[in-house]
């Protein structure tokens, strides 16, 4: 009866679990099969590369990652640059040096600078802040079984900005996107219960990608679509520069773990089989 | 001490004779390890190795986070970003942690209801159950400051609600909020004597451990017909147990391991999906997000806080009858904390002379109710306070007391318990037939 009732209980707080994340207003976000989803999801170096061109080409003028030290771009199962050229991309940024008193180019050992406009959020997390958009009391299970989440949000933002809907006065502030909730949303696009009548709200970002904002190294075509992706792969793996490591941990302790169990249910078995009355050999 | 009968330890060597006549710590050991064990228990009993699993595991990971963690609030969010990417396994590590105090509420929570279930709480384990409501506070806030710690949004704006809860208390509530605080607002004092208190209390814990350890070995294990091990003679109590090593040991050794298949998975695959996203944004005082939702371990407590609005009659009735001392907000700390102190005093309330539930044809349904309700309470409090929720949470917080209060008084009463077995020995043997003698 308990075993039953635990597996009931589980999927219960599973499912209030998932009410437990918050957002905003109803948003669209579309679900994109990324590379390294599920347990055994790699990062592929070529669409990291080519999002941390994004970034530096178009994010970076307003938008900073202060938590990422340059370094980790030559780690491997990250964009993996080879060492001269994260020296050299490093160089590119100024920093402020205290011993100096003064600026100098950053090494490796810096960190991406942060953001150079004030109003715009350090991107360094986004991908993971962003984790439990799923509505504002979603059920958690979009994210549990199709794998969606901030990279998807990203994603969708990225390809989200349309024509302002017709309620809209045109002097509005901001520009409309489908997959933004949290911004500012005109009343005249409310129904009579204060619903809104169209997805998303007004973002203070103007629309950052067209598609051809960047020639990419290895000839991939960068239409709008394409470089949503690769920019929201490439925040992913800022965001959680350790997660082929982690979901590699994970797996050699399942794994471990399920041939120890194995074994103590054997153990177990023989053990209790004198004091249960069945015949041990 | 004393309890079942059992062979004790006896030192044959001569240096095992010299320690002890000194210190008997073998003997102590060797008592606690081959204390006799009810041989019926089932799968609900291996709770307690799983929750002190949980607590090595915290303490352990912890120490090591508390290496390289900063409790400053220009430096603790940053600090965390540093364990997440330059420290050598710190982000595995942080994960553990993270995930740990999740493993480790939903076993408390299972340990509790299989207690409830079972009676365990009756005489005479009315101190063990006590000494256990007393770990689930420690633990409930040992968990709250944690999770203050990394100085995401919503540790910063959660300790802000909960502090503020003790605000509310009449007269001296503002005396006590600045004093828990340290100051006016929750800001960089409040962030160090968490950080020191949290690190504390998992000792405070520990020692309360041995302590629930203690009163149980002396009075025996409950189990799941609750009926005692008879104690007239040796051989009478070793029909009814076996030695908890190896036959236990090995038991809750497979469970735990089957456990943490799960929670390597949970770690390893989707170590943030019990989290909160907001808790990446660093804590900013003047930017409160749409939604402060506590860790899903506090939502049934949390419903139960925010069900008793100012509308609700018994809420108008306190606060006519004090003079408007006891307001809705007050009410609401009194329930919650309520909620546990009736829960902690079932021991008394409960007037039944049979232990189990398995026994008690009507408490059963009521018991599952309970369980239900507590799932339904823990749904609600991530919910937003307004209407079908609010409605929904006044009366799962209604049910909550009343089946303390009210039923399980009753039951006592009213009931006609069913048929219960003569001893432990007869109850085994009708599950797995009379045991062979074995060869020997």
């Amino acid at each position: 009866m308990f075993k039953k009732t635990g597996i009931a209980a589980l999927a219960a707080l599973t499912l209030s679990a998932g009410g437990a994340w918050a957002a905003g207003a109803e948003a669209h976000v579309e679900d994109i099969a990324f590379s390294f989803e599920g347990p055994f999801g790699k990062f592929d170096q070529n669409q990291l590369q080519r999002g941390l061109k994004i970034y530096t080409q178009v994010c970076s003028a307003c938008h900073g990652m202060q938590y990422v030290p340059l370094r980790t771009l030559g780690d491997e199962g990250g964009p993996h640059l080879p060492a001269d050229q994260v020296r050299a991309y490093a160089e590119q940024f100024e920093v402020f040096d205290p011993e100096l008193d003064d600026t100098r180019p950053a090494t490796p050992v810096d960190h991406f600078p942060g953001s150079a406009l004030e109003t715009a959020p350090d991107l360094s997390l986004m991908a993971k802040k962003r984790a439990g958009f799923h509505g504002p009391y979603g059920s958690g299970l979009s994210q549990l079984f199709n794998g969606m989440g901030g990279p998807e949000y990203i994603y969708s933002l990225m390809t989200g900005y349309h024509e302002a809907p017709e309620c809209a006065p045109e002097d509005f502030p901001g520009s409309y996107n489908a997959t933004f909730a949290a911004g500012g949303f005109p009343d005249s696009c409310k129904d009579d219960h204060g619903g809104h009548t169209v997805p998303g709200s007004w973002i203070a970002m103007g629309q950052p990608l067209w598609g051809d904002d960047v020639e990419f190294d290895d000839g991939t075509e960068a239409t709008l679509e394409q470089e949503a992706k690769d920019v929201a792969a490439f925040l992913m793996w800022t965001a959680e520069p350790k997660m082929m490591a982690r979901q590699h941990a994970g797996l050699v302790g399942v794994i471990f773990l399920t041939l120890l169990s194995v074994l103590l249910y054997l153990t177990n078995k023989r053990i209790w089989a004198p004091i249960k009355g069945k015949k041990t050999h | 001490m004393s309890g079942i009968p059992h062979d004790h330890y006896e030192p044959k060597t001569n240096a095992e004779k010299w320690l002890h006549s000194r210190l008997p710590i073998v003997g102590l050991l060797y008592d606690t390890i081959m204390i006799p064990t009810p041989k019926n228990l089932n799968w609900m009993w291996i709770w307690g190795i799983v929750l002190t699993f949980c607590l090595v595991l915290q303490i352990a990971t912890g120490i090591v986070l508390a290496m390289h963690y900063t409790p400053h609030v220009d430096m603790a969010f940053a600090s965390i970003e540093h364990i997440m990417r330059n420290v050598n396994g710190g982000h595995f590590i942080r994960y553990l942690h993270m995930n740990g105090a999740s493993l480790f509420f939903v076993a408390v929570y299972l340990h509790i209801f299989r207690g409830l279930y079972y009676g365990s709480y009756k005489a005479p384990r009315e101190i063990t159950w006590i000494i256990g409501m007393l770990i689930y506070l420690a633990m409930m806030g040992t968990a709250f400051m944690g999770y203050v710690l990394p100085w995401g949004q919503m540790s910063f704006w959660g300790a802000t609600v909960i502090t503020g809860l003790f605000g509310a208390i009449p007269f001296i509530g503002e005396s006590i909020q600045t004093w828990l605080l340290g100051g006016p607002a929750v800001g960089n004092a409040t962030l160090n004597r968490f950080f020191s208190l949290h690190y504390l209390l998992p000792f405070v814990i520990a020692a309360l451990v041995a302590l629930h350890i203690w009163a149980f070995h002396t009075t025996g294990n409950n189990n799941p017909t609750g009926i005692d091990v008879r104690r007239t003679s040796k051989a009478e109590a070793d029909k009814d147990t076996v030695s908890f090593w190896p036959y236990f040991v090995i038991k809750d050794l497979f469970a735990m391991a089957v456990i943490l298949v799960v929670f390597f998975a949970v770690v390893g695959f989707m170590p943030n999906y019990l989290g909160h996203p907001d808790n990446y944004i660093e804590a900013n005082a003047l930017s409160t997000p749409a939604h402060i939702v506590p860790e899903w371990y506090f939502l049934p407590f949390y419903a139960i806080l925010r069900a008793f609005t100012s509308d609700v009659w018994v809420v108008m009735f306190a606060s006519w009858i004090t003079g408007g001392i006891v307001d809705a907000k007050f009410f609401g700390v009194l329930a919650m904390f309520g909620a546990i102190a009736v829960m902690a005093l079932a021991p008394w309330l409960d007037t039944s002379s049979v232990r189990s539930g398995r026994y008690r044809p009507m408490f059963k349904w009521w018991f599952w109710l309970l369980a239900i309700d507590f799932v339904v309470l823990m749904w609600v409090g991530a919910m937003p306070a307004e209407p079908p929720y609010s409605t929904i949470s006044l009366i799962a917080s209604a049910y909550w007391f009343a089946y303390f209060l009210v039923i399980l008084p009753l039951l006592g009463v009213i009931e006609k318990p069913a048929a219960q077995p003569a001893t432990i020995e007869e109850d085994f043997d009708a599950h797995y037939g009379k045991a062979e003698t074995p060869a020997e």
